[in-house]
């Protein structure tokens, strides 16, 4: 359990049971042991580390994200992905955060790991390390545009393929964007719905 | 199943539709053919020398629960490739959330497990608890168990009585409803809603319990047992239930984890792992309950699992009513909620599985970002792997035993 090993100024933190507590803090939390143990499994991995309310943030490298989650999988037994989601930071740089979720049965406790993405840049796809990434990196293409390079069906999963836009994005209204889809079939082509050269649509029913 | 495992009785009412078959013309299955496969992997048996067929189950299915599509092709009645198609009840309540204050986001949260909403209401009100750092009251606490354990109760009901209506029996349903309908009754007294309830609030409750309404609930909760007995004489040793549901969709305990499955399905697999006893919330931790879990990982296991956690919801309300003491149903929470610029995940035992949120502050009053990690979505993710192999009909089972809601599917 973390409350055991965090030798972090933020160990009052601790682990979960602490985390109601009132007012958290942030903290640093480079010297926790998961977090050195990334630094010296995947070199030039880590770039920051914090702990706030008993949850470790690691930040790492776009490019090493697999190997990480490998990392963290097979040396450090965070064998189950809960998750995976980004942020849209709109006029940061990089733009995006893909945030990643992992838990570990033996710790009983979490990490988050995060990476920036700019626009247009893909993100090494976790799913061949986690099969569970699956749905969750295709439901953040799909709501954020952000691609996971090496993803084995990288299709829209929410939205409907030939959809224009990416809803979670800052950019995009809230009031939605005029597609013409569905009660108007004839201006499907132009509007939304699946486009004729869609590979989905010779499946019928 | 080999020959030498049927009965005398089993045996002749085979080889008496075979003859029946012949007769009509019908032809004959492959010998093993109609076989429940051993395991999931196995290459698909051939039945009848038929074109491969693709076929869309859904979105207008009764039995997929909702607006599912799935994309089957299929060989005859067999499965070779299950596609889930979602996204047909999606309504961007994410983005919802980051147009709307804190406390505005609560009704939203309804929407998304609709058979299951004061769990939702209490993973998303206990995530900015945790942001802004508030003790939630005594009474408030045990309140919120008993509001979650009867939202268990309920979801697991409504599971049982649909899922049993897939496969054919239909008397369940009628006893799994008859009990719920009193539950939403109780829900309705507490909030005024049954349904969408929005029965709590950052940092507590919204109203304090009615009088008589714990006395009600503890003659409730006094009977269920004898009911669920009535449930369990139904299915348990039902000689079709089981022919539907044993063997078919086995999960071992590895895949559960590897596919990232929570809740019933990975306790129905052998792993004892459970959010309220794993990482304790509210009073979970000073409250004595057992963890069922069976190893069989098969939809029938998956059953047993639900029907022994609706038993032990039961036991949670009964010791929730002994210590409730009257108290403050609501901590010290700002007017305005205005949480540091920071991240926090927290996450609950919702009926299906772990349901998280991951929400992000900019230090405004709105959430910067707020994200759901919905159990349903990611529990359906394992429907490929399941259905490969099966027949149709077992589909229908195998829907029903991930226990999906399609508005926490597609939010």
């Amino acid at each position: 359990m973390a409350e055991e090993t965090t030798p972090s100024p933020a160990a009052a933190g601790g682990g979960p049971r602490e985390a109601a507590k009132p007012k958290p803090v942030a903290a640093d939390a480079s010297s926790h042991p998961w977090v050195a143990s990334l630094a010296a499994g995947v070199p030039e991995a880590v770039l920051a580390a914090k702990q706030f309310g008993g949850q470790v943030t690691v930040t790492v490298a776009r490019e090493k994200i697999a190997d990480v989650a490998r990392h963290l999988k097979e040396r450090e037994d965070f064998a189950y992905c809960v998750d995976v989601t980004a942020v849209d930071w709109r006029d940061r740089q990089p733009r995006f955060d893909v945030v990643y979720h992992f838990y570990s049965f033996s710790k009983n406790d979490r990490i988050r790991v995060k990476c920036g993405a700019a626009e247009g840049e893909d993100v090494p796809s976790i799913a061949g390390v986690f099969l569970a990434a699956n749905w969750s990196e295709r439901e953040t293409w799909d709501m954020f545009g952000i691609r996971f390079s090496g993803h084995p069906d990288l299709r829209r999963i929410l939205t409907w393929e030939g959809f224009r836009g990416f809803p979670l994005r800052k950019d995009f209204p809230l009031e939605g964007i005029e597609t013409g889809a569905a009660i108007y079939p004839e201006e499907w082509p132009e509007g939304g719905g699946p486009s004729p050269d869609d590979p989905n649509r010779k499946v019928v029913s | 199943m080999a020959d030498d495992k049927l009965s005398q009785a089993e045996r002749d009412e085979a080889a008496y539709f075979a003859e029946r078959a012949a007769a009509a013309g019908v032809p004959r299955p492959l010998a093993g053919a109609l076989d429940t496969p051993a395991a999931t992997n196995a290459e698909p048996p051939t039945l009848f020398d038929v074109q491969e067929m693709e076929l869309n189950f859904g979105p207008q299915h009764p039995s997929t629960h909702g607006v599912l599509r799935i994309i089957l092709k299929v060989d005859g009645e067999k499965i070779l490739e299950a596609i889930p198609d979602v996204g047909y009840l999606h309504r961007g309540t994410e983005k919802l959330f980051e147009t709307e204050t804190y406390p505005m986001g609560i009704p939203h949260t309804d929407r998304m497990d609709y058979i299951a909403a004061a769990t939702n209401n209490h993973a998303y009100c206990l995530a900015i608890e945790k942001l802004i750092g508030v003790e939630v009251p005594r009474r408030a606490q045990l309140i919120r168990v008993i509001l979650d354990e009867l939202q268990r109760l309920s979801s697991h009901l409504v599971w049982l009585g649909t899922s049993g209506i897939d496969l054919g029996a239909v008397t369940p349903f009628w006893y799994a409803f008859r009990e719920r309908e009193q539950i939403l009754d109780f829900f309705e007294e507490y909030c005024g809603a049954r349904l969408t309830l929005n029965c709590m609030r950052i940092g507590g409750l919204p109203f304090d319990l009615t009088a008589g309404w714990v006395e009600r609930l503890m003659e409730f909760v006094d009977d269920l047992p004898a009911r669920i007995d009535d449930y369990e004489q139904l299915l348990t040793d039902n000689r079709i239930w089981k022919k539907r549901t044993v063997g078919i969709g086995v999960l071992t305990a590895a895949e559960c984890i590897e596919w990232g499955l929570t809740g019933p399905i990975l306790r129905g697999s052998g792993v004892e792992w459970d959010l309220r006893r794993a990482q304790p919330y509210e009073c979970y931790d000073e409250l004595d309950f057992a963890i069922p879990t069976r190893t069989g990982g098969d939809t029938y296991d998956r059953y047993i699992v639900r029907v022994q956690e609706m038993r032990q919801s039961a036991r949670i309300i009964g010791q929730c009513i002994d210590r409730l003491a009257p108290g403050d149903i609501r901590g010290k929470v700002p007017r305005v909620i205005k949480p540091p610029a920071e991240e926090i995940y927290a996450s609950i035992e919702s009926p299906k599985g772990e349901l998280g949120f991951y929400c992000v502050s900019n230090g405004t009053n709105r959430p910067y970002r707020m994200h759901c990690r919905p159990p349903s979505f990611i529990n359906l993710q394992s429907l490929p792997k399941l259905a490969k192999g099966h027949l149709i009909s077992d589909l229908v089972a195998l829907i029903g035993t991930i226990d999906i809601v399609l508005g926490e599917v597609d939010r």
